[in-house]
């Protein structure tokens, strides 16, 4: 009997989720096991022909990471999309934009201006990509971007969700584990749009600092200050993204001495991450003054980045007026 | 009239508060006040309990504006739960802003039970204020994304 087939993708994305993959250690040796590995980009060679080729329905599960930036992702998208039974949105980028998603505040003038005319770029000759150009032996292209990022769910079906940039190994594994027992009959697969590989609480439920009554006077920067090693960062002034956050990570950067800053997308329930957290650093500012208010909100420098730095793309308004311009 | 040449009717969708701003809407109303109708009133029982959510649903599904009207402070109700809604206020101008809403497309007003006329006229202001700033168009799901525009960037 043919083993089940699989497949990893990547749009828009960093290749962290690769990498995670490949942190799980033996237990990749699991994959190779019990899956035949038809595409894989970054880790193997394959052509997009090969995979238009494949019947439809005939992968078993295809991993996505990336968001939707180019007319190159959507077409892979509805091609994966068509030939897996199974599709997961991996990791932050499918699931809600991440890091990419964060250009939904620019227009994309500005967004290609940045990548190729600031410091860090050498281009005397200020050039931009052609979309397509003429050689000697041919047309040659280039992917479309679009104005804005989308999630994988923006654009096509998606089965199930795995939050976290990148999703923890200790997650991916068990998740892997899940997949295989499923295979063997042992387990059933969880409902249709669920989120898998993580926790149906909030980072702060997991969070082993502690916790008294919440009244902020002056919000700070984590590396301006000494905090407190056991204390709730939020109770410090420091913004802390836990309380919006699914749970799922063991509460990592908390218990390292570093804010949360959502990595794992919102807590079951919550339908817009950021309006969740505007509602929770406003609960607990202590002052009913106006002015005063807005003086300890001075604090928060970029709250819509901090409040929707993994989750712009996926959130309600999903991008600025200027982004949606173009 | 055409769809063209019709005036700008401005969305407004108006979070009320059940023991104050909701009664001064329904006062403006037995008193047969004529104010304008551009605002869609949904009573919650107070103003702390506007989830930011249901602001940037309105703004999501086409309002071009958003009024949020509670108690006036000291007055709450539940105590204090009208401060809560005006941080939280304060704090989503703010993020509304750097996502290219104009602060005056979200407004906080306190009204009293007895304040009608007050409330009338505040919704008469507010809705001129918005027509002046004309429609918001927020995109909806799917809608323009796709179009390719990398052309008009490399030209």
């Amino acid at each position: 009997m043919s083993k089940p087939k699989f497949a990893m993708y990547w749009a828009a994305s960093c290749g962290g989720c690769e990498i995670a993959v490949l942190n799980i250690h033996e237990k990749i040796l699991d994959v190779d096991a019990n899956f035949d590995v038809v595409f894989w980009p970054v880790a193997m060679d394959a052509k997009y022909k090969d995979v238009e080729a494949m019947e439809d329905g005939s992968i078993l599960l295809t991993l996505w990471n990336g968001g939707i930036r180019n007319d190159e992702n959507e077409h892979i998208a509805h091609l994966l999309r068509r030939k897996s039974k199974i599709l997961v949105a991996f990791g932050s980028c499918a699931c809600e934009g991440c890091i990419p998603g964060l250009a939904n505040f620019s227009p994309i003038k500005e967004m290609v201006d940045t990548a190729f005319t600031t410091l860090t770029t050498d281009n005397p000759d200020n050039l931009r990509p052609q979309t397509s150009y003429t050689m000697p032996e041919g047309i040659i292209t280039i992917p479309t971007l679009y104005p804005v990022l989308r999630t994988l769910d923006q654009v096509v079906d998606v089965d199930y969700y795995m939050p976290g940039c990148p999703p923890e190994s200790h997650q991916i594994a068990a998740v892997i584990d899940l997949v295989v027992q499923v295979l063997q009959g042992k387990a059933e697969l969880p409902p249709k749009g669920a989120t898998i590989g993580a926790g149906n609480s909030t980072v702060c439920d997991e969070c082993p600092r502690k916790r008294n009554v919440k009244t902020i006077k002056e919000f700070g920067r984590i590396q301006l200050m000494h905090a407190d090693p056991e204390l709730c960062l939020l109770e410090q002034g420091i913004p802390c993204n836990g309380p919006a956050t699914r749970s799922g990570c063991n509460a990592r950067c908390p218990s390292a001495g570093a804010q949360c800053i959502g990595c794992y997308g919102p807590a079951e329930g919550v339908v817009d991450y950021g309006a969740r957290l505007i509602s929770a650093f406003a609960s607990v500012i202590d002052s009913n003054k106006p002015d005063e208010i807005d003086k300890i909100l001075d604090g928060l420098v970029d709250p819509a980045g901090q409040f929707y730095r993994f989750n712009l793309a996926g959130s309600l308004l999903r991008s600025s007026k200027s982004a949606q311009k173009g | 009239m055409t769809e063209e040449t019709k005036p700008f009717e401005p969305v407004i969708i108006g979070f009320t508060c059940n023991w104050c701003s909701y009664r001064a809407a329904d006062m403006a109303g037995t008193a047969r006040m004529k104010y304008a109708p551009n605002v869609r009133l949904i009573r919650l029982m107070c103003s702390g309990r506007l989830d930011p959510t249901f602001v940037f649903k309105a703004i999501a599904g086409g309002a071009d504006a958003v009024l949020i009207s509670g108690c006036h402070p000291g007055d709450c109700h539940y105590v204090e739960q009208n401060y809560k809604a005006m941080r939280r206020f304060q704090l989503m101008q703010r993020v509304l802003t750097q996502l290219g809403v104009e602060p005056g497309r979200l407004k906080l007003l306190w009204a009293s039970a007895a304040e009608g006329q007050m409330f009338a006229n505040e919704i008469n202001k507010f809705v001129e204020e918005v027509r002046a700033l004309g429609p918001l168009n927020w995109s909806q799901p799917g809608e323009r994304v796709s179009t390719p525009i990398m052309e008009e960037v490399t030209a």
